[in-house]
């Protein structure tokens, strides 16, 4: 439904914008990486796009399955014209930056620390890049393909607890253990 | 005193012991069953609610259900002045550290219940994140499994910690 958008897009970016996709009602655009901050804000100011709305940011780590490990994806409204719009990056896992786009809508602010947080995915230009839902003790980027699924890190000591299986109830076997 | 009675540990010694301990005494000889019957019907709660349990927490001191006939409707959201901490909903290790200082804070006597599966066991949320039961950080008296458990079931949960405090012995100062 945001035709105009990706072509609009398309029109003043030209090779900055690596692929365009619409599937099933989403518009999707892969953006290169150094004129991402460009783009968003044309995004933004342009008057037929009048992208106002920051609906959220988030990562997927692709991990040997793509050359390129991570996108870093964000989605965004408009509320005045009424469409969406994908935006993604790709970035490799040897430099995961990417520029900030909370500058350009400050409602970026905690989604981007939420894939700093699970992902590793550095935001420059961000400017409070810390753990928003781990503590700051917790080493690691959980939600990588490559951190272990079992692994847990206990801020405190925990007690022992014994599971008693019953003959009705033998315990389960479980994948993950505690 | 009799002979044995001197030579275990926990006998009254000193004069000055007797003194002073004759009233414990015959509160602990007597009275256990009457002490207990009185915690037991005047539970303090302490709701650490955590996640969507609480919907059902909530449902449970409503008057269709109705906690007050229990008489453990009475929340208190000082430490120190409950001795029921409800554990209702998901602990994570994040939060695990602050559950175990609101338990340390709780005076004697105190009991524990494990509201919903995510308090239990963990639920199912076996990952990074999650304390695989609130057991793992304090000692627990009831579990109350269900996801979120129906308030008939927390109520039926609630009358058997109450019967278990009932049957306590040794219990009476603290």
């Amino acid at each position: 439904m945001a035709q105009v958008v990706l072509e609009r897009l398309r029109r003043k970016f030209g090779d900055a914008i690596l692929e365009t996709t619409t599937d099933r009602g989403n518009e999707c655009a892969v953006v290169a990486r150094e004129k991402l901050a460009e783009v968003a804000e044309f995004l933004r100011d342009d008057r037929e796009l009048a992208f106002d709305m920051p609906i959220d940011c988030t990562a997927v780590d692709w991990y040997q399955r793509r050359p390129v490990r991570f996108d870093v994806v964000w989605h965004v409204y408009s509320t005045t014209k009424h469409h969406r719009l994908r935006l993604k990056v790709r970035v490799s896992d040897e430099d995961p930056t990417v520029p900030s786009l909370t500058p350009i809508w400050r409602g970026m602010n905690w989604h981007e620390r939420e894939a700093w947080d699970l992902y590793g995915i550095r935001f420059t230009g961000h400017p409070n890049l810390k753990r928003i839902l781990l503590y700051e003790e917790f080493v690691g980027h959980p939600l990588r393909k490559d951190y272990p699924i079992d692994k847990r890190q206990p801020l405190i000591p925990l007690r022992k607890v014994r599971d008693v299986p019953t003959q009705r109830n033998p315990p389960p076997t479980r994948l993950n253990q505690p | 005193m009799s002979e044995e009675s001197i030579l275990t540990n926990d006998v009254i010694v000193t004069r000055r012991d007797a003194a002073e301990g004759w009233l414990r005494e015959a509160i602990e000889k007597r009275g256990q069953g009457l002490v207990n019957w009185g915690r037991k019907y005047s539970l303090f709660a302490y709701p650490f609610v955590t996640a969507c349990c609480g919907m059902e927490f909530m449902s449970v001191w409503s008057p269709r259900y109705d906690i007050g006939r229990f008489g453990a409707e009475f929340p208190r959201f000082s430490p120190r002045q409950a001795d029921l901490l409800w554990i209702v909903g998901t602990i994570s290790h994040k939060q695990a550290p602050i559950l175990r200082r609101v338990w340390d804070q709780m005076l004697e006597p105190k009991w524990a219940i494990a509201f919903g599966v995510c308090a239990s066991t963990g639920g199912f949320y076996d990952n990074y994140s999650t304390v695989q039961g609130a057991d793992q950080v304090i000692p627990i008296d009831l579990y109350i499994p269900g996801c979120p458990p129906r308030p008939e079931q927390v109520l039926d949960g609630l009358v058997l910690l109450q019967q278990k405090i009932q049957n306590e012995k040794g219990r009476v100062m603290a």
